[in-house]
């Protein structure tokens, strides 16, 4: 049956601003049919984002959305949910929001292990601004600002995530569109910090510049480089060159829960008292 | 049954007031000379089920306390010269979106590091210029310990009255000293609740003018649902770039506040009646100002203290008025002439400005005052 | 039992025209017609929801009732 995004949707909106093939409505529609799948309420879920293509998402949703300035998603998201622990709280962004000028946030949400799902859209590109590199635009490719080629080596977000103490690291991408919804739903559930990473595409501004003729191509890309860690286990280094490892690539539910651990300040304050 | 009496330190004191106003969430960051509010509220705040978080840097401190605060929380932070300038772009954020939330900021001695343990009143520009772009700015200058705690207060309750961000900007002198503070009972002072929805989630809008030009503010969590951006915004939150709308609602934002001076502006008048040398002045300054002013009245000069108590929106109309009646205005700041700008503006030449610009570290002393005063033909 | 077939609503106010549908239907029903997605060949439709699930802008519908 085709499924209801609509119930979802806040009525009007569409079509949204993402151009001609952006996987960026790829994973907007993941997270609904997790949201859909977890029946979270409306009312007690905050969507929270940054500022870039990616961080107009929450405009499209119908529950508390809160589109913050640049860099700073996990930094409010963290207000949200210290205030109110008993809020869903999501944060979306893409990859220059989430890991250049919000990095300090983000590998601070991630040590706190504050019960949030971060949905980082990495396209490794700055798309909105029209295609600047990203610091997870690969060495030697092409962008606005990198027209002799990318001279810095990139971020591994799910490393990033992982050594600065997330409990719930995953990697999807936006052609394995049905399993993003289940990475999303599993991070939801996970408590603590969680971070799904969804490798994008971007045709306008990436796409053109790297020799990909199409939006096609670039989704045949990702079905390509991506690996499922578990068939990872079984390949041998050389096999694994420059591919991506997808699905849940660490999970650690022994590390306390940020605002589990702030309820119990609160108890020894009071009980000090 | 008499009040409870505490000999408080400034930064102490505005953690309590802030306590008092309701205040349930702040966010902070350690800096010199205003970690003690940090501290006071890391102790208090658990004790009540209040929440206490030392972010990353100042920018996680001023987007924590945005993001608590639209889940319905009264959030503080304070902060001093460098945190402040890294605060500048959320708290233009607070002021687009419309957040109620108080800033408490200690001046140092600037720019950049400055000198931290030094007193200064430069950042005052900062609360209103500091950011880009046309916004409100409401900025409370304390000159007591008792003043601190009470303006605490009071910024809270604008905070919520004009649901825009509120400054509080103590120097360090009256932050750091301790002086005896008389508690007010629970109830003595008013205490504004946020201004919450009359309407139903469904018919809900986040910036609905239909109740004036302050909407109500529902919370996240609450059973409402609504967007919030920094992009310019219609009525229900979501962005525009209609010109129309935008020209309009970037001037409710600013008039909610102006409109409102006689209700926000608060001064004390010392000696005025028959002033002809009028000193004016803010903060830790006021007090040795009040010192030359007494001597120079000894002295058969007829000075007296016109004290800035909100320094933003600046007192344009008694300072108009004064200027017609003085013979020349004295400014002693701690800062190369700032007020001195805004008192040339509103004398508009019916009196000569006088400054006296102290940035060495150091508090302007009286007699400086009074040799000021005696320039004065 | 004679196989129902699904309908397939392509709403071109929202269609971009970037051949994602078409090109990952495994039973090649869709095509582009000029700068839209359009239905080429109902009958060989499987109701895999392949296009329904990778279409980035909610710009078509597999209704299966």
């Amino acid at each position: 049956m085709a499924f209801e995004y609509e119930k979802y949707l806040r009525p009007g909106k569409l079509p949204h601003i993402w151009c001609p093939g952006c996987g960026h409505g790829i994973v907007m529609k993941g997270l609904i049919r997790a949201m859909d799948t977890l029946k979270l309420k409306k009312e007690e879920t905050a969507l929270v984002s940054g500022i870039g293509c990616a961080s107009r998402l929450p405009g499209y949703i119908d529950c508390c959305t809160l589109h913050t300035a640049h860099g700073r998603a996990a930094a409010f998201a963290t207000g949200v949910k210290l205030a109110k622990p008993e809020m869903n709280v999501i944060l979306v962004g893409g990859d220059g929001d989430g890991t250049a000028i919000g990095g300090n946030h983000f590998i601070h949400a991630c040590r706190r292990n504050i019960n949030m799902t971060y949905i980082i859209m990495n396209n490794y590109i700055y798309g909105m601004t029209g295609g600047q590199f990203s610091p997870c635009t690969p060495t030697g490719h092409k962008a606005s600002t990198t027209p002799y080629g990318n001279p810095d080596p990139g971020f591994d977000i799910a490393k990033l995530a992982i050594g600065a103490g997330a409990t719930f690291v995953a990697r999807g991408t936006a052609f394995h569109a049905n399993q993003i919804d289940k990475l999303i739903v599993e991070a939801i559930q996970h408590k603590g910090f969680s971070v799904v990473e969804i490798l994008d595409d971007c045709p306008t501004t990436y796409g053109r510049r790297n020799k990909y003729k199409s939006v096609i191509e670039m989704m045949n890309r990702l079905k390509e480089v991506a690996v499922p860690v578990k068939a990872a286990e079984k390949m041998t280094a050389e096999q694994l060159q420059g591919k991506v490892l997808t699905g849940v690539l660490y999970k650690d539910e022994t590390k306390p829960e940020y605002t589990a651990e702030y309820a119990k300040v609160i108890e020894r304050a009071t009980a000090a008292k | 049954m008499s009040k409870k009496v505490a000999f408080l330190q400034g930064n102490e004191a505005a953690a309590h007031g802030a306590l008092y106003a309701g205040c349930n969430f702040f966010g902070g960051y350690p800096i010199t000379p205003s970690t003690e509010v940090a501290e006071v509220m890391s102790i208090e705040l658990p004790k009540i089920g209040g929440k206490f978080i030392q972010m990353e840097d100042e920018i996680g401190a001023m987007a924590a306390i945005l993001g608590a605060s639209l889940a319905g929380s009264k959030v503080l932070t304070s902060t001093s010269g460098p945190g402040l300038s890294l605060k500048q772009e959320l708290i233009g954020y607070g002021c687009i979106a419309e957040i109620p939330c108080v800033v408490y900021n200690v001046m140092r001695g600037g720019p950049s590091t400055g000198m931290p343990t030094g007193p200064s009143q430069s950042d005052v520009m900062c609360a209103k210029w500091g950011t880009h772009g046309d916004h409100p700015a409401i900025c409370l200058t304390p000159a007591s310990v008792q003043e601190t705690y009470e303006e605490v207060i009071r910024a809270f309750n604008l905070s919520e009255k004009y649901r825009t961000p509120v400054m509080v900007m103590p120097d360090e002198i009256v932050a750091h000293m301790r002086e005896r503070i008389v508690f007010p009972e629970q109830g003595e002072i008013e205490v504004v609740p946020r201004k919450s929805p009359t309407v139903p989630p469904e018919q809900y809008k986040p910036y609905d003018t239909s109740f004036g030009d302050v909407p109500p503010l529902a919370a996240f969590g609450s059973g409402y649902k609504f967007h919030v951006t920094g992009l310019n915004k219609m009525q229900d939150g979501f962005p525009t770039t209609k010109a129309e709308i935008v020209q309009a609602e970037e001037e409710r934002q600013v008039r909610k506040v102006d409109a409102n001076i006689d209700d926000i502006v608060t001064f004390e008048e010392y000696l005025l009646d028959d002033v002809e040398v009028l000193v004016v002045a803010y903060g830790s300054t006021s007090r040795s100002a009040r010192y030359a002013v007494n001597i120079a009245r000894e002295q058969g000069i007829k000075a007296g203290m016109f004290r800035i108590k909100t320094f933003w929106p600046f007192p344009d109309k008694q300072i108009k008025a004064l200027a017609g009646r003085v013979k020349g205005i004295v400014i002693p700041e701690m800062n190369l002439g700032m007020c001195s700008l805004e008192l040339e503006r509103c004398a508009q030449g019916k009196a000569p400005v006088l400054g006296i610009f102290r940035v060495d570290g150091e508090p302007i002393n009286p007699d400086q005052i009074l040799d000021k005063i005696k320039e004065v033909k | 039992m004679e196989k129902t077939l699904p309908k397939i609503e392509i709403i071109e106010k929202y269609c971009k025209g970037c051949h994602i549908c078409v090109e990952f239907c495994p039973k090649d029903v869709l095509e582009m017609k000029g700068f839209y997605a359009s239905v080429k060949n109902l009958e060989a439709c499987i109701k895999c929801m392949q296009c329904e699930l990778r279409c980035p802008d909610f710009a078509i519908k597999v209704i299966t009732e």
